[in-house]
């Protein structure tokens, strides 16, 4: 009677683990790499100019700026962070043209209005807005309000430079060269585009500010949403069929225990996805790969078990002993085969980043699941079973006698 | 118990360990005409560690390298790309692999090859500057090291240094094996390359310490009989769990080599190589060189 009351405790104890890893998976979700959802990572680089060296105060300017124009692209969830002294990471989700984006965030979109000589007449700083606009013609234009120090700046130019042109330069790109007609105070307009969406990205640039400094980008990697669906859904069959495969494996190796390592191995797949959700962990491609290699890591710490139970019974021990002494052995062999591969997992998480350090994360946590699993759930399930004709004899866990 | 077991059935265990020049040879002679092509070819090292841009296209109709260079041409950027198709991302590719871009060239080259053909859509852009390609080759051999230096230092804890000793060995034979065989197939090689570098050592290493784990056991379990004997019989009763978690890893390797889609493949390929080579020294070669350091010693 004890034995059986024992043998419900630990169905209950698997039941309720596995009943919190589905509620941790289906209340949080897997968060999704921007390689599987599309999106783009940009390491941005701070340059030095003759005025002005990188410190914190010109990171910070940047920062700002970058997320305004961010923001006004009206990008989902971005993250902007520094890295290092001179770098900034940005991170877009579910961008559409990526490309373009990383064009208009890096840029260092000083506006100038230079004679034709060259000399700058006026900055960007007395703009105090700029909007994406039709002209009566109907053409796409960049319409300017200056602020009232800018107005009078600008008042006094133009007066000077009547019948003479004035150039109109984001950075070293000029965008219109038109000759002043009149004097020109609060308002002014910027032709020569070609559609209005080029309009608008100017038009954000100037409206949010120059960077304090220039910024080079130093590393891209976009990934279009086809893609990433694309991936999600290959690398979903491709681990299925290899689940498959090991379970049929395991079946045909090991008998009845093997069914139950499959059982296991469905078990060891619900904790990941749950524990994986509750930590929210980024999931990448190469990550996806490092979850399905820790299903081979979790079938492993099962064979040294059954191993280990086999060595037992062959011995001549009957089930419930060779479990115990076989489990006990078992352990040291798999923390001790554990330990280095962590150990690994972690030295390239440190030493990398993006996509492989999301990989060195699900492998670390799919080993430290794989063990809790060896330890909590296949120890359980064997004893649940040890009574059971099945696990009693010789025949299973292929064991042969001579 | 375990003594009468291992010692009745001492006589009729397969003799690996006594044949062990012939694993040596084995590989020493793989490693060997790798290392030739390394030295001869070097490494295909891609952008993340020279740098450069690539960019791929998804197409549904037939698009030709050339149609693809004139469109590079005509917007002067790039003209001496590298032009591929490739295959595996579901539809036709196009694959342009050329030098550090500015952002503008970029989308320059994104908007005139969608505007050219009208079924191209944009699959990913990679753009690695100089600084940041040194960095990630830097971190990959940093990675590298630390791993070992990790390794060693684990297991001269929890075994003896000799045994740490060999696993170095091992550790460098397994590697060794996967860059000569992908130096010979000329494959490019990329961080996750170096993310499947550290997995295997992993692997390896945790395969080769389930053996001298019973190595370990068997040193006193079986203390009357010479080590060779000892080892030879840690190798053989580990020999199941050896292949069979080979076999399931290798199994799940292939399944997302096969069906993962092109943009794993090298790096499970890499995994592949690997774990056999790692499979391969836990049985034929970690073992045999505890044997011969042991005989070196003795004499």
């Amino acid at each position: 009677m004890r034995y059986k009351q024992k043998r419900r405790i630990k169905l209950i104890i698997i039941l309720a683990i596995m009943a919190f890893a589905a509620f941790l998976y289906f209340q949080h979700g897997i968060n999704l790499g921007l390689d599987l959802q599309g999106g783009a990572h940009i390491v941005l680089q701070a340059q030095p100019t003759e005025e002005r060296e990188i410190n914190d105060t010109v990171m910070s300017g940047i920062q700002s700026v970058i997320e305004r124009r961010v923001n006004q692209l009206g990008l989902s969830e971005p993250l902007i962070q520094r890295e290092g002294s001179d770098r900034i990471i940005v991170e877009l989700p579910a961008v559409d043209s990526p490309n373009e984006a990383i064009n208009t965030i890096g840029r260092t979109a000083m506006l100038t209005f230079r004679n034709s000589a060259g000399e700058v007449l006026m900055t960007g700083e007395a703009v105090k807005d700029a909007r994406a606009d039709h002209d009566q013609y109907g053409r796409p234009v960049i319409a300017f309000t200056l602020s009232d120090e800018g107005s009078e700046k600008f008042a006094n130019i133009t007066r000077q430079y009547i019948g003479k042109k004035i150039g109109i330069y984001l950075d070293d790109e000029r965008l219109t060269n038109p000759t002043v007609q009149a004097v020109i105070e609060e308002r002014g307009q910027i032709t020569g585009y070609d559609t209005i969406q080029a309009a608008e990205e100017d038009a954000i640039l100037i409206r949010e500010g120059a960077l304090p400094v220039p910024v080079e980008v130093i590393e891209t990697r976009t990934v279009g949403p086809t893609l990433g669906s694309i991936s999600i859904q290959k690398s979903i069959r491709a681990g299925l069929i290899g689940l498959l495969l090991v379970a049929i494996y395991m079946v045909f190796y090991y008998r009845f225990p093997g069914v139950l390592a499959a059982v296991i191995l469905a078990i060891y797949g619900l904790i990941l996805m749950g524990t994986m959700a509750g930590l929210q962990a980024t999931l990448t491609l190469p990550g996806i790969a490092g979850l399905i290699l820790s299903i081979g890591i979790a079938v492993e710490a099962n064979i040294i078990i059954f191993e280990r139970i086999k060595d037992e019974l062959k011995s001549g021990k009957r089930l419930r002993a060779p479990s115990h002494s076989g489990f006990t052995r078992a352990y040291t062999t798999i923390i001790d085969a554990n330990v280095t591969t962590i150990m690994t997992a972690l030295i390239l998480a440190y030493f990398t980043s993006g996509t492989v350090r999301g990989f060195a994360v699900t492998l670390g946590i799919g080993i430290i699941v794989s063990m809790f699993t060896a330890f909590f759930v296949t120890r359980n399930v064997i004893d649940i079973f040890a009574g059971s004709k099945l696990l009693r004899e010789n025949k299973s866990f292929g064991v042969r006698k001579g | 118990m375990k003594i009468n077991l291992s010692g009745s059935e001492r006589g009729n265990k397969v003799d690996i360990l006594g044949k062990r020049k012939i694993w040596y040879t084995v590989s020493i002679v793989i490693i060997a005409i790798g290392l030739l092509f390394l030295l001869i070819n070097g490494l295909n090292l891609g952008i993340d560690f020279n740098g450069g841009t690539l960019m791929e296209f998804g197409v549904e109709d037939d698009i030709t390298t050339e149609e693809v260079r004139a469109v590079l041409e005509r917007i002067e950027i790039a003209e001496d790309s590298k032009i591929q198709h490739s295959e595996g991302s579901g539809e036709n590719g196009i694959i342009i692999r050329t030098k550090t871009l500015e952002s503008e060239e970029i989308v320059a080259i994104d908007n005139a090859i969608k505007a050219e053909f009208n079924s191209a859509e944009m699959l990913r852009t990679e753009m690695v500057g100089p600084t940041i390609g040194r960095e990630l080759r830097i971190n990959a051999l940093l990675a590298l090291i630390a791993a070992s230096i990790a390794i060693v230092a684990y297991i001269s804890f929890r075994f003896e240094f000799r045994f740490a000793a060999v696993s170095i060995i091992t550790l460098m034979h397994d590697i060794l094996i996967t860059l000569g065989i992908f130096a010979i197939l000329g494959r490019e090689v990329n961080t996750p390359f170096v993310a499947a570098l550290l997995t295997i050592v992993g692997y390896s290493i945790n395969d080769t310490i389930v053996i001298f784990d019973r190595i370990r056991e068997n040193m006193k379990l079986m203390h009357k009989v010479p080590f060779v004997e000892q080892a030879n019989t840690a190798v053989v009763d580990t020999l199941p769990r050896s292949i069979n978690t080979s076999i399931t890893t290798l199994i799940t390797i292939l399944a997302i080599y096969f069906f993962g889609g092109a943009s794993i493949q090298t790096f499970m390929l890499a995994l592949f190589i690997g774990m056999f080579a790692g499979t391969y020294s836990s049985i034929f070669v970690a073992s045999p060189l505890l044997v011969t350091w042991q005989k070196k010693i003795s004499k």
